[in-house]
């Protein structure tokens, strides 16, 4: 779809993209194509000699038991954020569509911690979670579970896990939301009239008409695992105990910020990139395919 | 509900009643421990009732903010905050107008290859390309200015598209209607494009200003002095010292402050939030 | 006021040619009206007056002024457009002030071109309406107004009624004549709808397929149709064509079916090939003996004013027109004559009207 040519300058348009593309290009293109360039070189930590070593900073990553055990980490960890995330405000989105009165106003009650900054999220549950001081430790020993994130691996990825679905419910509820209310209403009611019962409903009719928002968000759900929850990990646990929550994004930020190792930095960068990518060109797909239909 | 069944309506009401309250608990625990003393706190367990010390907690951050963490008054992080957050939305509104301006309303060589430039920056988020931008801003000598915190994130393609996308729905005859009448392509953005726009840059203003106001990663690594903190940073820096050290009271009232600008931007223009967040991810 | 006129002006849209070499000399005050089927052309020529489109060939002049290069706000003309293209946000007064606003007019001289176009137009009462709060036809009349404030030197009407339902499209298209007479503005009127073409134009130009096929005041064109398309295209409903051959006293069609044509009414020479054609409201039922062919009924429109006996000859669908009382019914038989004058002769090939003298 294009306009009809309207307008006509020779340097108008020009001036009107420059801010954009000055700052993408300064920003963006720049940087992206420095971490290309200096993932193909090794350097030492005080920048005093420098090394071309083609692939081996990424073939490096790939033999170190860190960087895998990472990806494994995002992998596990992305999984439980979108299935869990997806599931309860599913389950809420579908109860809210239910109820005659009030939908609106449980829709005011669940999204505002889309607002709520996810390192600010991540304050907020090790608060609860405190080992020392938390209201849940305290609750959860009464019924014999002994809480302590700082030590206990599986706890901290509990942790994250739940700080990260919390921050994503408003958006999924919403987006669920608007889905099932775009089902046309006849559809529900002529099952009912073949007999089918609510649960049937659901399944039958209402979940495979809400696929294509399901599965929108999952793709959005797992980019938000993957990038977007650099803040709850570094506020809540800093990716420990160990290397237990050291989700891909986090460890970018150690290796390069803190153990100054910029070669594998930049590959690691460099992997994001094509993995976002992937994400995107999924993602793009999807919408193409929306389009047609 | 097709048929009645009371039951099944109740259910439904107690499920999102428990929801909201899942969804609450975090935000009221720390509102509570925000009007306690840390001596309060620190009971285990701590009382769920709310406290006294509300106004007292409150002062106390906004002009000295936590003095065991040696952090600077909570009242300043707020106004970098505001700061960061109000130039970032309306930098990345006005930048993503003039460039989905251009690009539908002239041909011009390059045209579709600087299209396709802002679109790749979707791909490049800063998480991905975190030590060369930084090392920009530190060539640049942006550390720690606003400039620094502001400028690399008013690049948009997602607001670019949106506007792309509705500029598209602008009939033509508006744009030659306008020609005849003898207005240059400046004169129609300004009385036309931008007033027809409005409703769509409400939208996007309360998820750019969320998005500016939540900003971690990028803070994190360009501000090293106390003074250019946003609220966000400020916390994370004032929980650093491990529980002992930490002045729970103050920092939960420096919670309850930075969650309150953004969640009211959300409440009270819910109906352009909603718009924003179903419009920008189409 | 002004004359507008095209020279052998051309357009083409990379490598489709949509207009050729067109010729029109609009005289100072006169109203003409572009008519012709979606696609042939007919906006095209409007925009590349209104400078909407570049030329790509030919010339184009108003008030005396070659144009060509001239962007549209200085070509002095005003066109009034299908959607309306009223600036949505702005109320009705600045509308309609916008154009005198860019150009720099002074407040106190504004204010009294928009009073006096709204009071025209009798829109007093609206002014500080938007848009989206008047009636489909009350938004034209702003439209209009936006074009009469700027007293320019033509109008230029694209299809101005077409997104108006048909009782008021009757009602406008009576204001704007009015409006025309009394402003005797230069007027160009680009339409599909060869009513409109007919009752406002004082002389309409016909277009197909990017050419023009006529140009002539509406009863010359209706009465004379230049080819066999206008005289497909003007009139409701069209004119009935047979393609045939002529032969001795008669017309024969290509399934053998014969038309007898009366005594003394032209015809091409014996054997010729030819295209026969004849209004609905020509053809009158007369006695078997004196009858230039039968028809067998098959649809009938009865429409109060008069009767529409729709039926298929040799394979040609033919209408006739008939008193609003005739009494028939599908399957009816009708024996119909012919009124020597009025038989229109085209050329198969060309499809141009062929002047016959009687017999």
């Amino acid at each position: 779809m294009e306009k009809r040519v309207v307008f006509r300058s020779r340097w108008l348009p020009y001036a009107l993209v420059a801010p954009q593309l000055a700052i993408t290009t300064a920003f963006f293109f720049w940087p992206a194509s420095q971490a290309l360039f200096q993932s193909l070189l090794l350097q030492d930590p005080f920048g005093t000699s420098v090394q071309f070593v083609g692939l081996e900073n990424f073939a490096h990553l790939f033999r170190d038991e860190g960087y895998l055990a990472s990806f494994r980490i995002t992998v596990v960890f992305s999984v439980l954020v979108a299935g869990i995330g997806l599931s309860f405000s599913l389950l809420l989105a579908v109860m809210a569509d239910h109820i005659v009165r009030g939908a609106l106003v449980f829709r005011t009650l669940l999204i505002w911690p889309y607002a709520v900054a996810p390192a600010i999220a991540g304050v907020l549950w090790i608060f609860l979670f405190s080992p020392a001081i938390g209201i849940l430790p305290y609750w959860l020993a009464k019924i014999g579970i002994h809480w302590n994130h700082l030590l206990d691996s599986r706890q901290a990825m509990t942790l994250v896990v739940i700080a990260a679905v919390w921050k994503q419910v408003s958006y999924n509820f919403l987006f669920f939301l608007a889905g099932l209310q775009s089902i046309p209403r006849s559809l529900i009611e002529a099952a009912a009239i073949d007999g089918a019962g609510p649960m049937r409903r659901f399944w039958t009719i209402v979940f495979p008409l809400l696929s294509p928002t399901t599965f929108f968000l999952l793709v959005v759900n797992i980019v938000y695992a993957f990038f977007d929850t650099f803040g709850i990990i570094d506020s809540a646990t800093q990716g420990g105990p160990g290397q237990s929550t050291t989700v891909l994004v986090y460890k970018v930020f150690q290796d390069g910020f803190k153990g100054l190792d910029l070669g594998s930095s930049a590959a690691q960068s460099v992997i994001l990139m094509a993995i976002v990518i992937g994400l995107t060109v999924v993602q793009f797909r999807y919408i193409e395919r929306k389009v047609q239909y | 509900m097709v048929e009645k069944r009371p039951a099944l309506s109740a259910a439904a009401y107690a499920i999102l009643a428990l929801g909201v309250a899942i969804v609450a608990l975090p935000v009221y625990v720390t509102f509570v421990a925000s009007t306690q003393t840390l001596d309060q706190i620190l009971e285990v367990p701590m009382s769920l009732v709310p406290g006294t010390e509300l106004l007292a907690n409150y002062t106390a951050a906004l002009t000295s903010g936590s003095e065991r963490a040696a952090s600077a008054p909570v009242g300043r992080m707020m106004v970098v905050s505001l700061v960061v957050a109000l130039t970032v939305s309306f930098g990345k509104i006005v930048i993503s107008l003039l460039s989905a301006f251009a690009i539908v309303y002239f041909r011009f060589p390059l045209r579709m290859f600087f299209f396709w430039m802002i679109f790749v920056t979707l791909m490049l988020p800063v998480e991905v390309r975190i030590l060369p931008t930084y090392e920009v801003i530190a060539d640049l000598h942006l550390l720690n200015t606003y400039a620094g915190l502001t400028v690399p994130l008013i690049a948009s393609a997602t607001a670019t598209f949106l506007f792309r996308q509705f500029f598209m729905t602008i009939p033509d005859e508006l744009a030659e209607a306008a020609r005849i009448d003898g207005a240059s392509p400046m004169r129609f953005f300004w009385d036309v494009v931008v007033p027809l726009s409005r409703t769509n840059m409400a939208a996007l203003f309360v998820i750019l200003f969320i998005y500016g106001w939540n900003q971690y990663l990028w803070p994190l690594l360009i501000t090293t002095e106390e003074s250019m903190y946003t609220v966000v940073i400020g916390i994370r820096r004032m929980i650093a010292g491990g529980d002992a050290a930490t002045e729970w009271n103050i920092v939960m009232a420096t919670a309850m402050l930075a969650m309150l600008p953004p969640a009211l931007v959300v409440l009270l223009m819910q109906r352009w939030f909603v718009k924003g967040l179903v419009e920008t991810e189409k | 006021m002004a004359e507008v006129v095209l020279r052998h002006v051309s357009k083409s849209f990379g490598k489709t040619q949509v207009i050729y070499d067109m010729d029109l000399v609009v005289a100072d005050g006169e109203f003409v009206v572009i008519v012709g089927p979606s696609g042939c052309g007919k906006s095209t020529v409007l925009r590349m007056i209104a400078g909407l489109e570049p030329v790509t060939g030919g010339v184009i002049e108003i008030g005396g002024r070659v144009v060509n290069d001239v962007e549209p706000k200085d070509r002095n003309i005003a066109m009034v457009f299908q959607n309306y293209a009223l600036y949505p946000h702005m109320s009705v007064r600045e509308n309609m002030a916008y154009g005198l606003r860019i150009r720099g007019m002074p407040k106190a001289e504004i204010a009294e071109h928009v009073a006096r176009a709204a009071k025209i137009l009798e829109l007093e009462g609206l002014l500080d309406r938007k848009p989206r709060e008047l009636s489909g036809g009350q938004r034209q009349r702003v439209a209009m107004g936006r074009a009469i404030v700027r007293d320019p030197a033509a109008f230029l009407f694209d299809e101005p009624l077409s997104n108006l339902d048909a009782k008021l499209r009757v009602q406008m298209r009576l204001e704007i004549q009015k409006l025309s007479r009394e402003l005797g503005t230069t007027s160009l009127y680009v339409t599909h709808d060869q009513v409109e073409a007919m009752t406002l134009a004082h002389r309409m130009v016909v277009m197909n397929a990017g050419r023009v096929e006529q140009i002539g005041a509406p009863l010359d064109v209706y009465l004379r149709p230049a080819s066999a398309f206008v005289a497909a295209f003007i009139g409701v409903p069209p004119m009935n064509l047979l393609a045939g051959r002529v032969g001795e006293g008669a017309f024969t069609l290509g399934n053998g079916l014969v038309v007898r044509l009366p005594a003394g009414a032209p015809r091409p020479p014996f054997g010729a090939e030819a295209i026969l054609g004849v209004r609905p409201e020509h053809l009158a039922p007369v006695g078997e003996a004196e009858a230039a062919l039968t028809l067998t009924v098959e649809t009938i429109e009865r429409l109060g004013a008069d009767t529409l006996a729709h039926g298929t000859f040799d394979g040609n669908p033919m209408v006739v027109r008939l008193p609003a009382e005739a009494t028939l019914q599908p399957g009816t038989r009708l024996a119909l004559g012919l009124v020597p004058d009025e038989i229109h002769w085209f050329d198969p090939q060309t499809q141009k009207r062929l002047d016959l003298p009687g017999g």
